[in-house]
């Protein structure tokens, strides 16, 4: 049995771990954001107040597909339906009102999530909540800083190969959500519409209607295996 | 136009984990819904990858950014962590062209 000192010193110590990990998310956001035509003023916002990295990640690579804003948008939307469910899941363990409310709502992510359910206790999965929401939330934002300003100064992202990054990284962040059958078929199935349909519609318009394809077909398959938990997050 | 939608995300995002803390348990919490909010994300990553590899403005092209996906895909099934993935694409990308491939 573990006192509360060492859980506290266990989670703290995962918290900071998950948060350096995902630095080096932040680093391709960064590079891959100014690669795709933002300025380092509009990256580094989406990274401090959109703040959930597979949105970001959406509109970014909407926009560098020369799709529009509103495109972007709507993709960043559908992705970020998750932290929903996310927040509904937290919200009895968190039990916050008032600003501290409007705080962890913030916070709520696939990391913060993960961290907290992987938890015994409820005292433990508030502070896995707290500590990690906020340790991704200072490596997030640092790295994303640091990619855009890198991305910047090294000119012509083709040279260096950073458009063929774009996909490696939505392929990396697919990765870990292919875990059955179905998700395999849900993937290849949104990837053909949405290449199928390129040269039929304004770019942007192919992501979004493979996703609500995706969704007609999965009124029809059985549910994932895990139905809307997050990844275990990656530690270095 | 590109500020606008920043900002508009930004909102937006923040709306949805905002209504997940505020609305009760019962609302939205049916295994129809876990399964289509689960499904959301791979079928708008999975799109993303297949765009942004072979979608050209409004037209198909098959170039070095194939090969950097297929690179990632080799380095993701050895459990290579994320940034070796996305560096490494980007490297055989820019190998080829420095080839004169794609």
């Amino acid at each position: 049995m573990l006192t509360w000192e060492q859980t506290r010193r266990a989670v703290v110590g995962r918290a900071l771990g998950v948060g350096l990990a995902v630095g080096t998310y932040g680093i391709s956001f960064g590079a891959l954001a100014t690669t795709s035509g933002l300025s380092v003023a509009q990256t580094a916002s989406l990274s401090v107040l959109t703040f959930t990295g597979g949105s970001q990640f959406a509109f970014v690579g909407v926009i560098g597909a020369g799709g529009s804003a509103f495109a972007g948008t709507l993709t960043a939307l559908l992705l970020g339906a998750r932290n929903t469910l996310y927040a509904l899941r937290m919200a009895p363990v968190l039990q916050v009102q008032g600003p501290r409310r409007l705080l962890a709502a913030h916070l709520v992510i696939d990391e913060s999530t993960a961290m907290a359910i992987g938890q015994d206790t409820e005292e433990a999965s508030r502070l896995a909540f707290w500590a990690t929401g906020l340790s991704v939330f200072v490596f997030w934002n640092i790295a994303t800083l640091v990619g855009a300003l890198g991305a910047t100064a090294l000119g012509d992202p083709k040279k260096f190969g950073l458009d063929a990054a774009v996909g490696a990284a939505f392929l990396a962040l697919l990765w870990p959500r292919l875990k059955d059958r179905s998700a395999w078929v849900i993937g290849l199935v949104a990837a053909a519409v949405a290449v199928a349909l390129t040269p039929l519609l304004s770019p942007g318009i192919p992501v979004l209607v493979a996703g609500v394809v995706a969704v007609a077909v999965a009124m029809r398959l059985p549910a994932p295996a895990e139905p809307a938990e997050p990844a275990e997050p990656a530690t270095p | 136009m590109i500020w606008v939608g920043v900002l508009a995300t930004s909102l937006g995002c923040y709306l949805q984990k905002l209504t997940g803390m505020a609305v009760p348990q019962r609302f939205l919490d049916s295994p129809r819904v876990r399964t289509v909010v689960a499904f959301i994300p791979i079928a708008l990553l999975a799109a993303l990858t297949a765009v942004q590899t072979f979608g050209h403005g409004q037209g198909l092209r098959l170039d070095a950014r194939a090969a950097g996906l297929g690179f990632a895909f080799v380095a993701l099934r050895l459990r290579a962590p994320f940034v070796v993935v996305v560096i490494g694409a980007a490297v055989v990308a820019a190998l080829l062209r420095l080839g004169g491939v794609g």
